[in-house]
């Protein structure tokens, strides 16, 4: 499939300051990609670089096939983009604002009429139609940038931080329209927030220090975040040396760890290889020796997990270089 | 071309939305009333015609352009708009003209305001019209200059209050060339050439002569190229300051 948006090898200096570091990757239609990283990784930028705001200091960016330093105008008609903070006219009201977005992107007459009410209508922003952005709370901010965003129904979406600011139903319904909007559009939104990579996301490229440091669908991920598949069995305290000595005949096994559970029993964490999946072998060992086990479950990995994991990595490298 | 339009709309609009454009007519024609009738002895010089009116305006608009021109681009880089703005399918030259065109568009609703002086001076006896109309040109063409620095001035910073002094000082500078006491200093040493160069950078000057009702392409020349100067560099700190 042919990539909507394609990121190559770019690089954006600020003085001495590399903010995004030889980045590369490609959004095809239907994706949602989700930015992952710590405050300062390169997000904001990347994306300011995406719609053409910022130059970049190397690489190319493509956005439906055209090079948006090469032709401007042309790729940011195909974008719809909410920058960071949502900032806008405070002094117009919600309708004005929204009218002027679509005189620039070019509707007119009754074109125009419809697009702006289909806005008002899709963000659910018809109580703050009249009123002056500046009075409007932070949710509805937001959703105004939002509605400017997609009035044009452009094939390319880039949200910086969607949903920062909105209580937990505000956050909900703004993921539902994006999921609602996906099916044929590249969408690009950055989040510090791992659980709405899971909501939403097809993709997610963690990012840090401007490097890409992993880049896979959430399952993907998780199953490379430290913790995944270890399997935790709960046994007797007087017991535990016996299921531990069943569990060694097992090939795959790193190292079993133990911790108290409870008063009288024991949590033991059979950690496997490179994150193998080790659930049937186990049972199986269980139920031939007939080991003594209360309870079983195995663990996913945690997103969380491998974004400490990478994050702190290459914030480590970069001390110590 | 259409997009131009659309903000330029957009940016006039945004003068009234606030009290302050109309605070800043009426202050306008208050300060314009004194100036002609007061300082400027209109009634005392028994003559009809509008000099008196006329004359004030470099001042006058020394105090009262910068307020114009300073929201212009440092509002926009304060509250993050240009973000929306410069990735809307409009070009950063469009994005320029837009704005000081609306800027100029109210400076000229503001003086357009001031007709009334005309009607008495009609009143009173019988002016030139043509150097009145003259002296209108002129100063509109000044205040298009005064404008263009203070858009510059607005695209340096984030301050509205420091776009402010920039551009008061940067037009002062483009007044005071104009008069005997820098020209004297540099005629002391200097060669006629550069005390002519100074002297012609001057708003005083060229103002001046139109005022006359001596309507010069040369001065003509002088503004329309010190509002594209000042414009130009105006969409280059733009650019510049975007990071």
């Amino acid at each position: 499939m042919q990539a909507m948006v394609s990121v190559d090898h770019l690089t954006r200096k600020f003085g001495e300051f590399t903010a995004v570091d030889d980045l590369s990757f490609s959004v095809a239609p239907g994706e949602v990609i989700g930015f992952l990283g710590p405050n300062g990784a390169g997000k904001s930028t990347t994306m300011k670089m995406i719609t053409g705001f910022l130059a970049p200091t190397a690489g190319r960016i493509e956005v439906c096939g055209a090079d948006i330093e090469a032709n401007p105008k042309a790729s940011k008609q195909q974008i719809g983009y909410l920058p960071e903070g949502a900032p806008m006219y405070g002094d117009m009201t919600t309708e004005r604002f929204l009218v002027f977005i679509a005189q620039i992107r070019g509707f007119a007459g009754a074109e125009l009429k419809t697009r702006v009410d289909a806005a008002i209508d899709r963000i659910q922003l018809a109580e703050v139609r009249h009123q002056t952005i500046e009075t409007l709370s932070k949710g509805f901010k937001r959703r105004v940038g939002l509605a400017q965003a997609i009035l044009h129904n452009p094939p390319v979406l880039v949200l910086d931080e969607p949903t920062d600011g909105l209580d937990p139903n505000q956050k909900r319904e703004v993921r539902t329209l994006i999921s609602d909007i996906a099916h044929d559009k590249a969408i690009i939104i950055s989040t510090h927030i791992l659980e709405e990579v899971d909501a939403v996301c097809s993709r997610a490229l963690i990012i840090a220090r401007g490097r890409l440091l992993a880049d896979g669908t959430p399952r993907e991920l998780e199953s490379r975040a430290e913790g995944h598949n270890v399997i935790e069995l709960v046994v007797a305290n007087d017991q535990s040396a016996l299921v531990r000595q069943g569990l060694t005949a097992l090939s795959g096994i790193a190292r079993i760890d133990e911790a108290p559970f409870s008063a009288d029993s024991s949590a033991l964490r059979v950690i496997p290889n490179d994150g193998a999946d080790l659930l049937l072998a186990v049972n199986e060992v269980i139920a031939e020796q007939g080991l003594p086990v209360q309870q079983l479950h195995q663990q996913r990995g945690r997103l969380e997990q491998l974004f400490r994991q990478l994050t702190d990595e290459a914030v480590g490298r970069e001390k110590r270089s | 071309m259409n997009n131009l339009g659309t903000l330029f709309k957009r940016e006039l609009a945004s003068y009234f939305l606030t009290p302050l454009a109309y605070i800043f007519i009426v202050i306008f024609l208050f300060l314009n009333g004194i100036f002609t009738f007061y300082l400027g002895q209109f009634f005392e010089r028994g003559q009809a015609d509008l000099q008196p009116f006329f004359e004030f305006h470099p001042y006058l608009y020394l105090i009262l352009i910068p307020p114009v021109a300073m929201r212009l681009w440092a509002e926009e880089r304060k509250s993050g708009s240009i973000e929306l703005l410069m990735t809307l399918p409009i070009s950063l030259g469009e994005a320029v003209l837009g704005k000081f065109l609306a800027a100029w568009c109210f400076t000229a609703v503001a003086l357009l305001g001031t007709f009334p002086v005309w009607l008495t001076v009609s009143y009173l006896g019988e002016p030139d019209h043509g150097i009145i109309a003259a002296g209108y040109l002129g100063s509109l063409l000044m205040a298009g200059a005064y404008l263009a620095i203070g858009s510059c001035m607005s695209a340096l910073t984030k301050n509205q209050v420091v776009a402010f002094v920039l551009s008061v000082v940067v037009c002062f500078l483009f007044i005071v060339s104009g008069f005997p006491i820098v020209l004297d200093f540099f005629s002391a040493w200097a060669p006629a050439v550069i005390v002519n160069t100074v002297a012609s950078l001057s708003f005083l000057t060229h103002f001046d002569a139109i005022v006359q009702g001596v309507i010069d392409l040369k001065d003509i020349i002088y503004f329309a190229s010190l509002i594209g100067f000042w414009l130009f560099a105006n969409a280059v700190l733009v650019e510049l300051k975007k990071a």
